[in-house]
């Protein structure tokens, strides 16, 4: 079976600059795949030149099966986009805007489907509406819907939910998912980590054009297993012992504090739950009270600054 | 995959064609007060001051009034200005909005894309053109001495500037370009093609470099359709506009074939 879609040594240079340093990696059919990185790492480069939008410097790239340049047509019928930038075309309805991109892709008389998409994205009070009348979020629904007109086996959303309100967001990512057991492959890039660890089966994170990180979500927590123990200590500083385990935590920030009345404030790597108690004991040894604690669990947040962090 | 450009596409998408075409004219249309009534009122209001100012002080060719004279010149200003202004304005705004992202997406190929475009603004010259003809035709004694070569020539004329308006519209990156070459390129060689005066009437070195100008041999070759007289042979004319289309189209092509500005 061919992969949804399948990125070989992809290179992009803008002159000087290497937007895509020979990245690779394979979407299998019917996952939910997540594109991490930060700003400017090269997600939307990546998905552009998947898109047909922009041209590789070097490498391959295939969805289902059909090259995105010898076989443009059969790779971009494969796939359904949903941009980052909120575009729309202030001449048309909503309706118009769907029929329009039903036909860009040979389809005629779309509307069951157009009205069943309208419906599902809570879009079908608007069908008759310019495009110029609807609000962000309503135009935002509208930019799905084009992505999905010609039921594209492989949807590729773009920061989807970039400046959506909490029932969009939901509402969107219940549809998506419906889409996504109906054997749809998503490609999601998104800076909501919590909703890729919630939705994504895998992920990939990139960072200044590169793949530093490429495994099933579940994998990437494990890697981090255990998570934080935050501790308020007071009576002695934290033993010396357990210096090495100290990790960065916002939280845990001691700044404008009294430290000697409120107690310093620690956050500690738990690689193993089992672990913890030496961790106490250890503390207790030393004279600590523990004032506070609180077991955080590691997630894909904490794994990206980690992963981000390791790839300096 | 590092190819500049896009390889040939199997067939030709006629659905797809025909969405794009659709919209192009569904653009120009919701807004005709705009692209063709403003254009229309422009060109009357040209032809009533022009001819109230020089009708009974030029002589053109034998036994044709000025007014007759400059009606054609007139009509097909129009088709041509309107042609390109379709096509570059559809796109520089698609490609400032972000919405051409819609069509780069699509499995539209180059030639179908160039294909609509070009179309659409024939359409848009031609309405405009008959528009123009029907409200100015009142104002003057018209013959029809060879149709066909009318009809050729306004749709050879509008294909040309349909092309140079694809053309302009993926060069431009903002609206002050297109306006430049609206303003330096456009507007300057649509004047000096002789609809206003017959290029004979001019001293040696500006008729011969009147005769540089393709725009002259389509206003001169849309004129001789109606008097069945010209400054120059209607099948020099037809010559030079086709040659003048085969290169406006094969660079249009190929700036959409490579995605030149389009495709990064």
């Amino acid at each position: 079976m061919n992969a949804a879609i399948d990125v070989r040594c992809v290179a992009k240079r803008y002159g000087s600059f290497e937007a895509l340093r020979g990245v690779s990696l394979s979407i299998e059919q019917g996952e939910f795949f997540g594109l991490l990185g930060p700003n400017g790492a090269g997600k939307t480069t990546l998905i552009s030149i998947v898109a047909g939008l922009t041209r590789a410097s070097s490498g391959d790239v295939t969805v289902m099966g059909h090259d995105v340049v010898s076989e443009f047509r059969a790779a971009r019928r494969a796939l359904g986009v949903v941009p980052q930038e909120l575009v729309f075309d202030p001449f048309f309805t909503v309706r118009e805007t769907l029929r329009i991109t039903s036909g860009y892709y040979g389809i005629r008389r779309n509307d069951d489907w157009i009205d069943e998409i309208l419906a599902n994205l809570d879009l079908a009070s608007k069908a008759e509406s310019n495009m110029r009348a609807l609000s962000g979020g309503m135009k935002r629904r509208v930019l799905v819907a084009q992505a999905l007109v010609h039921r594209p086996p492989v949807i590729v959303l773009d920061e989807p939910t970039a400046g959506v309100d909490v029932e969009l967001r939901q509402g969107l990512w219940h549809f998506i998912r419906r889409l996504n057991r109906e054997g749809h492959t998503i490609v999601l890039t998104t800076h909501y980590l919590e909703e890729a660890q919630e939705l994504c089966d895998r992920i990939a994170m990139l960072k200044q054009g590169t793949v530093v990180a490429l495994d099933r979500t579940r994998s990437l927590l494990h890697r981090f297993a255990g998570g934080r123990l935050q501790l308020r200590l007071v009576g002695a500083p934290l033993p010396r012992a357990l210096e090495p385990l100290r990790v960065e935590d916002p939280v845990a920030k001691d700044a404008g504090r009294d430290v000697a009345a409120d107690g310093e404030r620690v956050s500690l790597r738990v690689d193993d739950y089992a672990g913890i108690e030496g961790m106490l004991a250890a503390v207790r040894e030393a004279g600590c009270r523990i004032e506070e604690m609180e077991l955080l669990h590691t997630d894909l947040e904490d794994v990206f600054v980690q992963v981000m962090k390791e790839t300096r | 995959m590092g190819a500049a450009r896009e390889p040939a596409a199997p067939g030709f998408s006629t659905q797809g064609f025909a969405t794009l075409l659709h919209k192009e004219v569904l653009r120009f249309v919701k807004v005709g007060v705009q692209t063709v009534a403003a254009p229309v009122l422009t060109a009357m209001l040209y032809l009533l001051i022009f001819s109230h100012v020089l009708e009974d002080r030029v002589q053109v060719f034998d036994g044709v009034r000025y007014t007759s004279f400059l009606l054609p010149g007139l009509v097909m200003m129009s088709v041509l200005q309107n042609a390109f202004a379709n096509s570059s304005s559809s796109l520089i705004q698609s490609k400032i909005t972000g919405n051409l992202v819609f069509v780069l997406l699509s499995p539209l190929s180059h030639r179908e894309i160039f294909a609509a475009y070009v179309l659409a603004s024939m359409l848009r010259g031609m309405a405009v053109g008959a528009g123009v003809f029907v409200v100015t035709a009142w104002f003057a004694d018209l013959s029809f001495a060879a149709p066909a070569w009318i009809l050729v020539f306004a749709l050879m004329g509008s294909a040309i500037l349909g092309t140079m308006g694809v053309i302009a519209g993926i060069w431009a990156e903002k609206f002050d370009q297109i306006a430049a070459f609206q303003n330096f390129i456009i507007m300057p060689l649509t004047f000096l093609s002789g609809v206003f005066y017959s290029v004979k009437s001019l001293p040696g070195f500006w008729q011969t470099l009147s005769h540089l100008n393709p725009f002259f041999y389509m206003v001169d070759g849309f004129r001789y359709g109606f008097f069945g007289a010209s400054d120059v042979s209607p099948a020099t004319s037809l010559a030079v506009i086709a040659a003048t289309l085969a290169l406006v189209s094969a660079i249009a092509l190929r700036l959409l074939a490579t995605g030149y500005r389009l495709r990064h």
